[in-house]
């Protein structure tokens, strides 16, 4: 190990370092507002770290032989820091004025965090799974956290089950790919078409797909979504939509721009498939939702659905537009995502269960007009309305689709913006209904928690109105990673 | 920058006009009423200081927004565009008037979204960047929305919705059209650019050109609207507060007609020229569907709603006539038509503040209770039916001897429409206002002050434009000469 190895490592020992400083403090002594402060301060100095290694990196460093650190990783570790930060402030009100011990719940966010972070960066078949366990299992314990209750009970139960199974079949998928290539490196994967392993080997790679496929819930793989959303405390809901399902899309950009997955017509056509079958399907069912979490939920799988437009055209399309609408796009939903749930979790920082029916926010316009004009961006930034960060992401997709001449694609997210409108749309309606005279009061709110919902919601409006800042930036990273 | 300052002074008046309602539930009305006056007087001041002889515009102003990708804040105000940023400024000054006592509710929001929709509508008008168009041409739908879903009537909730999905759906379709274009530019030239000018200058043909002209063709009629994607309309008209109507009617229609001259025509002239029969039956058929539609309605916004489709059929078959005549016919249609109707409608909100009620078998007779209402419809009745004199007439005749030239059997097909409009204009005067008056009527108060300046200012640009339309035709040619398509 060089010096160089450990500073562009420093950030995941920061982390990791953090955590461990935490989980000694967490014994020693228990305080909540400690614990919340060693929390902040380690994904700050994490965040921070970065700096120092960009500066030991050029276009990528190869760490190890199982993970490669380029500007695009630190682009996505920072945003799973920043998203990590954000949940730690929701989940502070949340926790504290229900709960007992709440102190643990923030060790779990940094080991995932970390989990995430090695995902992104991960080249190799070990480094990849070890980093999506480390992600999943603080998963389970994250959403089961509110243990005197039942529905997150259930719901990471549910999660634990499926999300083995989805384990097992990268696992088994990668024993074919291993035997029939030899290597677990994913630049090395390669195999001639004469070769008589040709068949494991796809085989494989169809079930590394599906693995994945199951860890950013696309259709039909996307049956866990809408309960575990709905079961999760929000705060936790918020985190699993943002930073688990973001780490396993920068391995994907990773794994298909190493491995050429695509190429493999098979394969290609399964995906588009599956992403032709998200848009649709995922719209289609977000219809019938009276349930903001589950609504949220589909509409997730839609937007990952409108994402994979952008990895399937990686061979028509310009590599570096290719990049820069996933970086853009996942950055401008990790914005969204969080400013949704954080609105779903801070009116419900008082209540016993998860302000979540859309009823509940009949009128919100005229009770907390703040919180209404947030939700409204939001809304409208899903649907991919103007003057908010979602046009700017799904004008990228446009494009990219339009590039890559994928005019099936380019329909289906066409029609399935339209299906989305609707919902979006009724959403907003709801709040800007008059109030039943004899309706339930709003649940007060935390001063603390409205001040982080409304910078998000203020970063969308901004974000969309003048996005040149944050796309400049994006163009640099990626001329920076070599393309 | 001067019409970037105006945008961001109508955005800024709104949210002045919102946060104003705390200090004074009256104040945010008085604001929006003088922003827009202020507004007119600007526009007004633009057209007195005349043509910059070095660009050829009135305006011109460009600012960096997006560099990287080729995209820029581009706003040039040309002889067309000058004419209906006016009408604009002046539909808001009667849209604000017309609905002065109607709203009681959130009287700050309803302000603000009544400057931001004529804000992002002065937008479209001068867009000189395809992106930034889009951008205004969605922008504006966000107010609209919430005017009609917010304030609207009974069956609020469905009108907006379909107005808002009919819209954005065809929308996305233009936005695909619009990124297709820019991508295709890009691999003749190399360069990414926005800028309407330049993609003017790059040549599309075959199908490709068929397809990408299809695509903004299908978001301007929408909006239009034009059989077969109307029907969003007779909802949303006659669902929303008086003012929404109005600035549906008088301005938001507009922006379809300004999209096929300003773009579908100039950017794939030899498509839409093989589209055009097409295009002009389409129009014609709107005519008469409309026309007959309108004649069996009870309901007094929705026989205007469906009067709507009808007239703007005119453009449609102005346009596409490809000649100079039929250019300036639509133009002269769509600010004529701008007035007329929103004074109809004006009308029809007046009637249901006071008899609260739209149905026409629940009026009749209201001349002889309300003498100074009955005149007002009479006027503007007639000026819809087209009667000579007035400027309804003069943008009708001119489309149809433009389409004359082209194609005579749809031209006497579309001239059938203006005898259908007689018949529906004068039913819904005599449904009305006159016949025996209806017992339930007990009594009805008249216009004052406020109302008849308001249809004064209307009255004096019908008439004005009837009969010394020349003003609007020398504003119009300038843009007619430099659309690049020989007429």
């Amino acid at each position: 190990m060089t010096l160089t190895d450990l500073w562009v490592s420093f950030p995941l020992i920061v982390l990791v370092g953090g955590t461990l400083v935490l989980m000694i403090g967490v014994s020693i002594v228990r305080t909540h507002k400690l614990a919340l402060g060693l929390t902040l301060l380690t994904l700050i100095l994490s965040v921070a770290a970065h700096d120092i290694a960009l500066e030991n990196i050029t276009t990528g460093y190869e760490l190890f032989g199982l993970l490669n650190v380029s500007g695009i990783q630190v682009f996505f570790n920072v945003l799973f820091l920043l998203g990590a930060i954000v949940t730690a402030l929701f989940a502070y009100p949340y926790f504290n004025e229900r709960m007992e011990r709440c102190e643990e719940f923030y060790i779990l966010l940094l080991t995932a965090t970390a989990g995430a972070m090695v995902v992104a960066a991960a080249t190799h078949f070990a480094s990849f799974i070890l980093g999506l366990e480390i992600l999943s299992i603080s998963l389970y314990a994250m959403i089961a956290y509110p243990r005197e209750s039942h529905q997150p009970l259930e719901a990471a139960a549910k999660y634990l089950v499926l999300s083995a199974v989805a384990s097992s079949a990268i696992l088994m998928g990668v024993a074919l790919v291993y035997a029939a290539s030899g290597t677990m490196a994913f630049a090395e994967l390669n195999i001639s078409p004469e070769s008589g392993e040709r068949s494991y080997f796809l085989l494989g790679q169809a079930l590394i797909c599906v693995g994945i496929a199951f860890k950013l819930s696309l259709v039909p793989f996307h049956m866990w979504t809408p309960d575990v959303y709905q079961g999760a405390p929000a705060v936790v809901t918020g985190y699993v939509a943002t930073v688990s399902k973001g780490a396993v899309i920068a391995l994907l950009i990773n794994y298909v721009q190493a491995t050429e997955v695509l190429s493999y017509t098979g394969v290609f056509y399964a995906v588009v498939f599956v992403a032709v079958a998200s848009m649709i399907v995922g719209n289609l069912l977000a219809l019938l939702q009276t349930n903001l979490k589950r609504l949220l939920a589909y509409s997730s799988i839609a937007h990952l659905g409108y994402l994979l437009i952008a990895v399937l055209v990686v061979n028509t399309a310009r590599p570096e537009l290719v990049l820069e609408t996933v970086l853009l796009y996942v950055a401008a939903y990790f914005i969204i995502t969080l400013a949704a749930f954080g609105i779903v979790n801070l009116t419900s920082e008082h209540a016993t269960e998860d302000n979540e029916q859309m009823e509940a926010y009949t009128g919100l316009f005229w009770r907390n007009p703040l919180l209404a004009s947030v939700l409204t961006a939001v809304a409208l930034a899903l649907a991919g309305i103007p003057l908010t960060v979602g046009f700017i992401a799904k004008f990228y997709v446009f494009a990219a689709g339009v590039e890559g001449t994928a005019w099936a694609l380019v329909w289906a997210l066409l029609i399935g913006s339209a299906i989305g409108v609707f919902y979006y749309l009724r959403l907003i309606y709801t709040m800007v209904k008059q109030v039943e005279p004899g309706a339930a009061a709003l649940p007060q709110v935390g001063t603390q928690s409205v001040v982080a919902v409304t910078v998000l919601g203020l970063l969308i409006v901004v974000l969309g109105v003048y996005p040149t800042p944050m796309i400049d930036m994006i163009r640099t990273i990626v001329q920076a990673s070599g393309f | 920058m001067t019409i970037l300052y105006l945008i961001l002074f109508l955005l800024g008046a709104g949210l002045v006009a919102c946060l104003a309602e705390r200090l004074n539930v009256n104040a945010p009305r008085w604001i929006s009423l003088l922003a827009f006056i202020a507004a007119t007087i600007w526009t007004g001041a633009i057209w007195l200081g005349g043509v910059d002889p070095a660009t050829g515009f009135y305006v011109v102003g460009e600012l960096s927004w997006i560099p990287s990708l080729g995209i820029n804040v581009i706003l040039k105000v040309d002889g067309l565009s000058l004419v209906l940023v006016g009408l604009t400024t002046l539909l808001g000054i009667i849209a604000v008037v017309s609905s002065w006592s109607e709203i009681s509710t959130n009287r700050g929001f309803f302000q603000f979204n009544i400057l931001w929709v004529m804000a992002g509508v002065v937008g479209v008008f001068c867009a000189y960047d395809l992106f930034l168009f889009f951008f205004f041409w969605e922008v504006m739908l966000i107010p609209m929305y919430f005017l009609i879903a917010i304030w609207g009537h009974e069956d609020r909730s469905y009108a907006a919705m379909k107005f808002f999905l009919f819209t954005q759906v065809s929308g996305l379709l233009m936005l695909v059209a619009i990124i297709a274009l820019v991508w295709l530019n890009y691999e003749a030239t190399g360069v990414i650019t926005f800028s309407y000018d330049e993609l003017l200058n790059h040549e599309v043909s075959g199908t490709v050109a068929s397809l990408l002209m299809l695509g903004f063709f299908i978001a301007f009629i929408t909006k239009l609207p034009s059989v077969p994607v109307h029907t969003w309309l007779p909802d949303a008209h006659t669902q929303a507060p008086t003012a929404g109507s109005v600035i549906l009617a008088g301005i938001l229609l507009k922006t379809g007609g300004y999209g096929l001259i300003r773009f579908t025509v100039p950017l794939f002239e030899e498509a839409s020229r093989d589209f055009a029969f097409v295009a002009m039956l389409l129009g014609v058929i709107s005519i008469l569907y409309g026309g007959y539609m309108a004649y069996s309605q009870s309901d007094f916004k929705r026989l205007v709603a469906y009067s709507s489709i009808a007239h703007m059929g005119f453009i449609l078959v102005g346009v596409y006539a490809f000649n100079e005549l039929g250019m300036q016919g639509a133009i002269v249609t769509m600010i004529a038509h701008g007035f007329s109707t929103a004074a109809l409608f004006m009308m029809a909100g007046s009637l249901q503040e006071r008899l609260h009620t739209r149905e026409m078998s629940q009026m009749g007779g209201l001349w002889v209770k309300a003498p100074r209402m009955g005149a007002m419809t009479m006027f503007f009745v007639i000026a819809s039916v087209g009667m000579p004199g007035l400027g309804n007439f003069i943008g009708e005749f001119l489309v149809l001897i433009g389409a004359f030239k082209v194609n005579v059997p749809l031209t006497v097909l579309a001239t059938i429409g203006i005898v259908v409009a007689a018949v529906y204009g004068l039913s819904l005067m005599q449904r009305s206002f006159q016949g025996t008056p209806n017992p339930q009527v007990a009594a009805m108060e008249d216009f004052g002050f406020r109302e008849i300046s308001v249809y004064a200012i209307m009255i004096v640009a019908l008439v004005w434009i009837g009969v010394y339309p020349q003003h609007v035709l020398d504003l119009a040619q300038p843009t007619l000469d430099a659309l690049g398509v020989a007429l």
